[in-house]
């Protein structure tokens, strides 16, 4: 029975550290992808400004009040605008940014096999 | 005809990407927060300086009234230079100064209070930095004009002449 206890006790303990460790590495991941906009070049995870500071304290906080990944991107968004973000979202402003490199891949790849392809048939 | 349509083709699409690069040369790659915006005022709790009472935002920005937020510190330079003219706006009865103590001691506060004079009708503190990011600054020290609960000016850095010039004119 005692050994049992140990082993519960243990296995709260790794749980908790786990559970912690999981918000830690989302907390850096958030970080990673948000800008720091008085020290440019820079994420937040990078940077040790006031600035930063403050904003990591924050990420921290709405992790902890149980705000998913996306909640967070659209308060910062909401707040300082898509330039915070590393990876915007697709929206109006962005779509030409997202379907360009599809574009390029799809003008390419007809190019190629017009070219080459029905050429050597 | 075949032959003719692949140049033409390809020379039009670099034509056009050299078209997008070449406007994106032209814009500005620092950023410049927009400072004419309509945005609600955020909602949150708060101490108040040199108090352990927490406010509700609810109670401290009431409707149809001029309200200038104010984010200062007392190791903020930039913030004695603003100073004289929030002294000014303390003698206008049409506006109410709140001031949001950003990352400092109540006693070096205390200090520059003393020093300079106390132009706020609230101070708030704000000792980790978070309440400033709810409102979206980016330091000290800021200043929103707020009206009917909505943000309607945002001066980022200290106020000047212009700047007090305008603000006058909007809360006459």
């Amino acid at each position: 029975m005692k050994l049992f206890k140990y082993l519960a006790i243990i296995f709260l303990i790794i749980n908790i550290s786990l559970a912690n460790a999981e918000n830690i590495n989302l907390q850096n991941k958030i970080t990673k992808n948000l800008r720091c906009l008085i020290c440019q070049g820079q994420s937040i995870y990078d940077s040790d400004t006031e600035f930063a500071n403050s904003l990591k304290l924050v990420v921290k906080q709405k992790l902890e009040n149980g705000k998913s990944e996306d909640e967070i991107y659209s308060f910062f968004q909401e707040k300082y605008g898509e330039w915070i973000l590393y990876d915007p979202k697709f929206n109006k402003n962005t779509y030409f940014l997202w379907l360009l490199p599809v574009l390029m891949f799809i003008i390419g790849g007809a190019i190629i096999f017009k070219l080459f392809i029905i050429k050597k048939k | 005809m075949k032959i003719k349509f692949y140049p033409a083709f390809l020379i039009l699409i670099f034509f056009i990407i050299f078209l997008i690069f070449y406007k994106g040369l032209q814009n500005p790659n620092t950023y410049t927060p927009s400072v004419e915006i309509k945005k609600n005022i955020p909602e949150f709790k708060v101490k108040k300086f040199k108090n352990e009472k927490i406010l509700n935002s609810k109670d401290i920005f009431l409707d149809n009234k001029f309200y200038l937020f104010n984010i200062w510190a007392s190791w903020c330079v930039p913030c004695r230079e603003e100073h004289k003219y929030l002294m000014k706006f303390k003698k206008d009865k049409n506006i109410e100064i709140i001031g949001l103590n950003y990352k400092d001691s109540d006693e070096n506060a205390n200090e520059f209070l003393n020093e300079l004079k106390n132009p706020y009708d609230i101070i708030l503190s704000d000792l980790d930095g978070t309440i400033a990011i709810e409102w979206g600054a980016y330091g000290v020290p800021e200043t929103f004009l707020i009206h009917d609960k909505k943000i309607i000016k945002k001066i980022i850095g200290p106020i000047n002449e212009y700047s007090f010039i305008e603000i006058e004119e909007i809360i006459k």
